[in-house]
């Protein structure tokens, strides 16, 4: 099958998480990942950033199938039930605003900066390594060091899921995915009953 | 002479927990099958000679091969 210039955006997903362990201000650049799916799907009431040019679903993809890091199983049913997508998405959405939150403390002086990266929204890793100081408010740090625990957590997530299921098994409860999916429902109301083919 | 033939197959989508991540269309060799709208992926029943790659391939595990009753 011929390839396109955006079947190589694994590159990019793959030296975003490498830059970040050398400055943490490239984390910044994760938020592409998080304006672009919703810009199309809004735009264009279509899914195809993760159709097209989703960089982590290639990387898992490539890591899962031709690397043959994944199991290759099927998803438990209970994962990809609505009820665990949406309340996936749901507590994602509550831990992105906490993070919010805590870089707003830190720009309002209330706290100081943390040179932590938080995996698993638990677990405090320190990467104090990564920060060499900004030109900016330590608040643009704050949130740069709170960005790249979502991504790293994320990417963890997914290949735990990539390991134990099929390659792009974060697919299934990506909250990019789950949100983009709601946008285009919603633009597209109709759109159900046309599909429908049981 | 007794000749068998072999029963059409062709991909079914389980629209309802289709995450429309398009995963299919990237490994479909015929070109038949595609995200409708964002919402979920949709076979063309034309095009599609029920190989079965799509249905390896989805992570959510929601397409089944089944075969065509004439």
């Amino acid at each position: 099958m011929k390839k396109h210039w955006y079947d190589y955006l694994w590159i990019f997903s793959l030296t975003y998480l490498i830059l970040g362990f050398f400055n943490i201000l490239f984390a910044w650049l994760g938020l592409l990942c998080f304006f672009i799916p919703l810009i199309i799907s809004v735009s264009s009431g279509t899914k195809g950033y993760c159709n097209r040019y989703c960089g982590r679903g290639q990387l898992f993809s490539l890591l899962g199938g031709r690397f043959g890091l994944s199991r290759r199983k099927d998803i438990p049913r209970w994962m990809k039930s609505k009820a665990f997508r949406y309340g996936f998405l749901l507590f994602f959405l509550v831990m992105f605003f906490q993070m919010l939150w805590n870089t707003y403390l830190v720009f309002a002086g209330a706290r100081d900066l943390r040179q932590v990266v938080t995996l698993l929204w638990t677990l405090k890793l320190p990467w104090h390594w990564a920060y060499h100081g900004t030109l900016f408010h330590p608040g643009t740090a704050q949130f740069a060091f709170g960005f790249y625990s979502v991504m790293l957590t994320s990417t963890v997530l997914g290949l735990i899921t990539m390991a134990l299921f099929k390659p792009r098994s974060w697919c299934v409860y990506c909250p990019m995915g789950t949100m983009t999916q709601l946008i285009c429902r919603a633009k597209n109301r109709e759109g159900d009953i046309v599909t429908d083919q049981r | 002479m007794e000749t068998k033939t072999r029963s059409k197959r062709r991909a079914y989508v389980g629209t309802d927990s289709c995450v429309a991540c398009g995963c299919c269309v990237k490994v479909c060799p015929l070109n038949a099958i595609s995200v409708f709208r964002g919402i979920a992926a949709k076979v063309n029943p034309e095009r599609c000679v029920g190989c079965g790659k799509c249905a390896r391939e989805c992570p959510a595990s929601v397409i089944e091969i089944r075969e065509v009753r004439p």
